[in-house]
């Protein structure tokens, strides 16, 4: 559904700087008295994985349904390639080119693995559903992702494993030509073998050009797969910068206290200490 | 920089407690994965619940999957053919005019409304709702049709159907606003429709002019003939050649077609199968129809109102198997915040459903006062509702949304139809026959209500 653009796509401010694919400002949310996110800057750039890291509760998955038009924000500003939007409804983002998977999921246990890769965007035929070359196009598509271990395409995804249910949403997100791909937890219900097989897939996204927003509070995958850092605090985007300024000891500090008392790179200052006051 | 645009549309249809519920079974699940995702392990020796026909090559293959699938609880329109099978012999051994000619047909008959009934009750039912209004709503519409082409007002026919199609149709898209728009749950909107809609229905009738005692006699013709006229015995013939033949050919071409393709078919013998059942039984139908089973005068053919379910049932099916609007009713059943993700509009959807489900209703109101050759204000649509939800259930619709077919309304409202002929033949009385629905019924529920326990743990 997302446009034929090259992915690659950028737009060139008048200083000479590359806009970011992505960019949110003073961003905030709250849910009645719940201030889940309170003035969140963050930039995401097209071709590299951006991870974002922070405990549990700190606001990760709200932020992430601001941008996939769940929640639309209440106060800040999303930028798309340099320009602001307003995404109100998860259509909005896929007109976009946003593909997100959800930390639950959101699969229909009822529907088949078919039925479920093209929910919302069924391909008609004459007015109904061409379910041949949905078929064909969601076979493939796994058969791509060497996703191999189902026995049928058209088994209910009730009777899928959680690590296959999980290849099925990343999966739904693949089917689709996208310029960002968000993942919540992927990883967070898997063994060893399928955390690989995603994290593998994470970076086979980013090298296609796409932009990638990987949540994850596994330190492992953090720094197995990520360029960049972003990490939430209480709903305070604490510390943001390339993955490389960052070291295990720096992350556990900002996810648990939202400051650090070492710094590695002045690229990581970005918000540091905000949330303390 | 503040934005406009704060209002989620559709949020109201947000269930926020049940992602998270979701995502701890998610969690649960993932302790168990390694195992399953390890290779060489086929995931149909990990409980396996998938319709035979996918998960199998050979007809062999498919016999065992289907053995499994049933024994796993997620057994299709089976048991309800086995449960249909054990009471006919049950009361053919006590009563051996049950299986004569002219009861089936009567039984038949008689069943007409609860499977209508059943058909509209299944939208609501694979939205995770409940419809309690449609035997009131069902009254409205009978008396509607009924008092418009009675004297003093003596409209034709086909504007009294069209007006108490219309008027239920209304009805329903009312309380399918009411309880999306305003978030209010289906079971207490269809419960005051239940007691409201009676009111309305007794009202209309005192206001027509065209009643007489709570009462509307049908005296055109053709509202009569609906039920109790009949086809000519070789109109039955080419009614029954037409629509096996059409169902044959679509299913071999449609098998071929997907075959060839290298998509998942059920093998041959299967699908050989299915068209052999559906064949019998159109030719054991026929056969009844057309034997005289008058006791004055000759009486044979295929009743008008045989072609009319078949009509609902094959549109219905037709509207939830193959069109986008039935795949998004499947899709709110099973998941609603994956419907809403996906950017579904549950709000129309669902209003939707609850018209069509009053649209059905309305239907089986004719059915009801064409058999009687009149109306009542005295229809007992509490009763018929419960029925109606018994039909779906027993044919092996799910209460809990998302697993259903039109199909299993017809079977299950088949099921309740012989009960109460049955023991109607027996002389048992109103006490044994409510008794014993409500036994089947709850013996459906419970079937449900396990293999729904066996889904769950499927997953883990
Ligand atoms: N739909 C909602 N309604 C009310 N509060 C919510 C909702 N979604 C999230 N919250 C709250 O927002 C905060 C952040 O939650 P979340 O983003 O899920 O955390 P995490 O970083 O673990 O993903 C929590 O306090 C949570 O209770
Ligand atoms: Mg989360």
């Amino acid at each position: 559904m997302s446009s034929g653009q090259p992915l690659s796509e950028t737009v060139v401010l008048a200083e000479g700087n590359v806009e970011p694919l992505l960019r949110l400002r003073g961003v905030g949310k709250s849910f009645g008295p719940v201030q889940a996110l309170t003035d969140v800057d963050l930039t995401v750039p097209l071709g590299q994985v951006t991870a974002l890291a922070g405990d549990n509760g700190a606001g990760k998955s709200v932020l992430i349904k601001t941008v996939a038009g769940i929640h639309p924000p209440d106060a800040g500003q999303i930028y798309w390639q340099g320009n602001p939007v307003h995404i109100r409804s998860p259509r909005d983002a896929a007109a976009l080119g946003i593909e997100t998977v959800y930390q639950d999921l959101a699969l229909c246990d009822n529907l088949d693995i078919v039925q479920n890769m093209f929910l919302g965007r069924e391909r008609l035929r004459r007015g109904l559903l061409d379910e041949d070359s949905m078929e064909k196009a969601a076979k493939d598509t796994l058969l791509s992702l060497s996703v191999t271990t189902v026995r049928s395409i058209r088994q209910p995804v009730a009777s899928l494993s959680g690590g296959q249910r999980q290849a099925v949403a990343v999966a739904k997100a693949a089917l689709w030509t996208s310029k960002l791909v968000i993942m919540d937890e992927p990883t967070a219900a898997l063994g060893v073998a399928a955390t690989g097989m995603v994290l593998d897939l994470v970076r086979h996204l980013a090298a296609q050009g796409v932009a990638v927003l990987v949540i994850s509070h596994n330190l492992n995958d953090v720094f197995a797969v990520a360029d960049r850092l972003a990490i939430l605090h209480l709903g305070h985007m604490v510390a943001e910068g390339p993955a490389s300024d960052f070291d295990r000891q720096i992350v556990v500090d900002f996810m648990t206290t939202g400051r650090s008392s070492r710094r590695s790179g002045d690229g990581l200052v970005d918000g540091v200490g905000r949330s303390g006051g | 920089m503040s934005q406009h645009d704060v209002e989620v549309p559709g949020n109201a249809d947000d269930t926020s407690p049940a992602p998270q519920v979701r995502a701890e079974a998610l969690d649960s699940a993932g302790v168990h994965d390694q195992h399953a995702a390890a290779p060489g392990r086929t995931p149909l020796d990990a409980a396996v619940v998938a319709a035979p026909e996918v998960v199998s090559n050979s007809f062999g293959e498919y016999v065992r999957a289907w053995a499994k699938r049933v024994r796993s609880g997620e057994s299709g329109v089976l048991p309800v053919l086995g449960g249909l099978v054990a009471i006919i012999v049950i009361f053919q051994v006590q009563e051996p005019v049950f299986l004569s000619a002219g009861n089936l047909i009567n039984l038949l008959v008689q069943g007409a409304v609860f499977m209508l009934l059943g058909m509209g009750e299944v939208f609501a039912l694979l939205l995770g709702e409940i419809d309690l209004s449609i035997g009131y709503v069902a009254g409205v519409g009978a008396v509607i049709v009924a008092a418009v082409v009675a004297y003093p007002h003596s409209w034709p026919w086909w504007a009294g159907i069209a007006a108490g199609l219309a008027a239920t149709t209304a009805i329903g898209a009312l309380q399918g606003a009411l309880i999306t728009r305003l978030h209010l749950p289906s079971f207490v909107v269809t419960l005051a429709g239940l007691l409201g809609w009676e009111g309305v229905m007794i009202f209309i009738v005192d206001s027509s002019g065209s009643g007489s005692g709570g009462t509307i006699r049908i005296s055109n013709n053709i509202l009569n003939d609906v039920v109790n006229g009949n086809m000519s015995p070789i109109a039955g013939w080419i009614l029954m050649a037409l629509v096996v033949g059409l169902f044959a050919s679509f299913t071999v071409f449609r098998d071929s077609r997907r075959r060839a393709g290298g998509l998942v078919t059920p093998p041959v013998g299967a699908m050989l199968l299915k068209i052999i059942i559906v064949a019998a039984a159109g030719i054991v139908l026929v056969v009844l129809a057309n034997t005289n089973r008058g006791v004055l005068v000759p009486l044979r053919g295929v009743p008008w109102v045989v072609p009319l379910l078949l009509g609902v049932l094959g549109l219905w099916s037709f509207l939830l198997g193959r069109t986008r609007y039935g795949r998004y009713v499947y899709a709110i059943g099973g998941n609603p915040e994956a419907a809403r993700r996906a950017g579904v509009n549950l709000t129309r959807i669902r209003t939707v459903a609850f018209a069509l489900s009053g649209l059905t209703a309305g239907l089986a109101g004719i059915v009801y006062e064409s058999r009687l050759g009149s109306i009542s204000i005295n229809i007992d649509g509490g009763t018929l509702v419960l029925y109606a939800v018994a039909a779906a259930v027993i044919g092996g619709t799910s209460l809990f949304g998302g697993r259903g077919k039109p199909l299993h309304a017809v079977l299950g409202g088949l099921v309740i139809a012989v009960i109460y002929n049955g023991l109607g033949l027996l002389g048992v009385g109103a006490a044994t026959e409510y008794i014993a629905t409500a036994l089947v019924l709850l013996a459906a529920v419970t079937v449900d209500a396990v293999a729904r326990r066996g889904r769950t743990l499927g997953t883990s």
